[in-house]
């Protein structure tokens, strides 16, 4: 196959509100499309849901890191403490785990908050500064006042005919296919 | 044109709205992004200007500072302190009244937070990066500063995890680090609508672009985004509360007599957010007249602060009641005497000032006349940062100037330097900030958006919408049209 032919990477529709594009993504999902995503201006409420996304282990990931990072922050000071260079202060015990605690809890919100961030990035793929999608007319409306939804080819229910029926009857602005 | 195009919110959102309800998701965008790269005004220019000459009054000073040591500044024993520690927690207040907007009013649900947030994130982490400059610059040496951190030396050496000034290594730092991140994830979206704007030119569109990461608001993208964001806020809530807690315990941790007391924690929390709110006011008022964001910093917006500003400010006068009681009833003839120095002694002048401003000054917050005048409000908030600084100086400066041996009493003057390098900061501050005002969003473009829709849609027109098949109201190009008019 030749690398120049252009492959389809799906279908477009263009809603003008939060309400209608969630209405779209429901009957899409009803519909049967698995591969279907939609790009909005600001998050709305139930529209993931939709779409049948319900959960992302972010909140997993912040919580192991911020486990983590408070074992990190209070081994540290007991490890220097205790172990690495003991210091006998007048009998006072060398494991004085309260004086530990700000160390311990500020690395516990340093790694949870770098985490959250990271994670949300890593897993939304992002960095990645060009998409197919990007290439729908009035894409860049999609972070102003507009919002797409997106039938994508690897859906196994997947036809340029169908798709383009049918968000043309959810009420699409327009329609466009978009290639890869 | 038709009944339902009339405005639709709620009886107490239309007397006094956190937004003006003739925005759309297109004018309220065009309304912030508008500022950015707006043509350079006189105004921006002078601002920016004197700023600008603060900071290199800044860069002069430190130069000073580390060409002939610590000496050029008014320090010695027994004020070893001074200004220098007078600022760092001056301006470290100043930074918690934005992450208390940012982390906790989220949290809480407070929409009256969606307008202010960004500009006061921008402040949190501009007072933060002036407030750090003052432990390093202070220590002497500044430039062997990593000393304080855990790393693998030659010297075989750990430092000292259980002194507060170690703590307050670890607790500044991952302040500004989580602030940082806090803010540029908000950032993101907005990033991205202004990579999206055709009338920008192709520089700032790929600058942009770069910095937006390639957003493109896929659902499934704002699903991870908003927990992050919320899981961002809740890690952030409790950094308001420890990091001054933190910086109160330097003091506490301290005998000096006047310093040595478990208030501080609690009390210096209050007073960062006091501080902080008294600047969100001094910037908002300024930042909404000249660039006409009376739509969406509404008088409910310094309503509010001016409310929380007294709520703490009285925090603050019942810690002075607290403190002055407890050097009382301590019956240590040491506290009972930094407390009548501190009163009649020969820092009377800052104390009774205190006084004026952070107990008197904020009473007039009682009256809804005065929380709504912006810039009367304005002069109040100006004297409250001037009052908080004053407190700062009294606890740092007048504290170790009188502690427990008579012949050590000895009076502390502040020289020019140490006022260049407090001068200098302020110009630092202002610097970062016009830039910031010029180059991103000072308001989040999303989230306002999520507020039109959210606003708009309260009243039950999405259910209209579904029966007439129409475009919502709040998208509606005729009342575009009636928003301009």
């Amino acid at each position: 196959m030749s690398k120049h032919v252009p492959k389809i990477y799906g279908v477009v529709g263009e809603f003008s509100s939060a309400e209608a594009i969630l209405e779209a993504a429901k009957h899409a999902t009803e519909a049967g499309y698995t591969h279907a995503e939609a790009y909005t201006p600001f998050p709305v409420e139930g529209l993931a849901e939709a779409l049948n996304f319900y959960r992302s282990p972010v909140a997993l990931c912040t919580l192991l890191a911020g486990i983590l990072g408070g074992a990190t922050g209070f081994f540290m000071c007991w490890y220097a403490n205790v172990i690495s260079y003991a210091w006998d202060v007048g009998g006072r015990p060398r494991n004085s785990w309260p004086a530990w605690i700000p160390i311990t809890f500020e690395l516990t919100v340093l790694f949870a908050a770098l985490t959250a961030a990271i994670s949300m990035l890593v897993l939304n793929g992002l960095p990645r500064l060009h998409h197919p999608i990007f290439e729908t007319p009035h894409f860049t409306d999609a972070s102003r006042d507009r919002f797409f939804l997106c039938i994508e080819a690897k859906d196994p229910k997947f036809t340029p005919e169908t798709a383009t029926t049918f968000l043309t009857h959810q009420g699409a602005l327009a329609v466009s296919e978009v290639m890869e | 044109m038709t009944t339902h195009l009339v405005p639709v919110f709620p009886d107490e959102d239309r007397r006094d709205p956190v937004i003006n309800p003739h925005f759309t998701y297109g004018t309220s965008t065009d309304k912030i992004t508008g500022v950015v790269h707006q043509p350079v005004s006189a105004a921006w220019l002078f601002g920016f200007g004197i700023s600008f000459l603060g900071l290199m009054l800044f860069n002069f000073a430190v130069t000073w500072l580390l060409v002939w040591g610590v000496g050029v500044w008014g320090i010695d024993i027994p004020v070893g302190w001074g200004l220098a520690i007078t600022n760092f927690v001056w301006w470290i207040g100043i930074g918690h009244a934005g992450t208390f907007i940012s982390a906790f009013l989220l949290l809480l649900r407070q929409e009256w937070r969606t307008s202010i947030n960004r500009f006061a994130e921008a402040m949190t982490l501009f007072a933060v990066a002036c407030a750090g400059m003052f432990p390093l610059l202070h220590l002497g040496r500044p430039w062997l500063f990593y000393f304080v951190f855990p790393y693998p030396n030659t010297m075989d050496l750990w430092p000292q995890f259980r002194s507060p000034l170690i703590w307050d290594v670890f607790a500044v730092s991952t302040y500004f680090t989580v602030s940082l991140v806090f803010w540029y994830v908000g950032l993101i979206p907005d990033l991205a609508t202004l990579r999206d704007q055709k009338n920008r030119s192709l520089l700032s569109r790929k600058v942009y672009g770069f910095l937006a990461l390639g957003w493109r608001g896929a659902s499934r993208h704002w699903h991870r985004y908003h927990k992050a964001y919320l899981l961002l806020a809740g890690l952030a809530a409790p950094l308001v509360v420890s990091v001054h807690s933190v910086v109160g315990m330097d003091f506490s941790g301290g005998i000096v007599p006047g310093w040595h007391s478990t208030i501080f924690p609690p009390y210096f929390v209050a007073g960062a957010i006091y501080s902080g709110f008294a600047m969100v006011v001094a910037l908002a008022v300024p930042m909404r007249a000249i660039y006409g964001l009376h739509g969406m910093i509404t008088n409910k917006h310094l309503d509010n602060c001016a409310k929380l500003m007294l709520v703490t400010g009285l925090i603050v006068c019942y810690g002075y009641y607290t403190e002055t009681f407890q050097g009382w009833y301590s019956g240590s003839p040491y506290e009972i005497g930094m407390m009548h120095d501190r009163w009649f002694g020969p820092y009377w002048p800052a104390w009774w000032l205190i006084i004026f401003c952070n107990c008197v000054v904020p009473q007039f917050f009682w009256s809804y006349r005065v929380r709504r005048s912006p810039w009367l409000l304005f002069v109040l908030a100006n004297f409250i940062q001037l009052g908080m600084w004053l407190e700062r100086f009294v606890i740092v400066c007048q504290s170790l100037h009188h502690d427990y041996l008579p012949s050590k009493w000895a009076m502390y003057y502040p020289t020019i330097w140490d006022w260049a390098t407090l001068a200098g900061t302020i110009g630092l501050f202002f610097t970062l900030f016009f830039l910031f005002c010029r180059y991103l969003p000072v308001i989040a473009v999303a989230e306002i958006r999520e507020l039109v829709h959210k606003k708009a849609s309260a009243e039950g027109t999405a259910a209209a919408v579904r029966r007439t098949g129409m475009a919502p109201p709040w998208n509606d190009p005729q009342r575009e049209v009636n928003a301009h008019e």
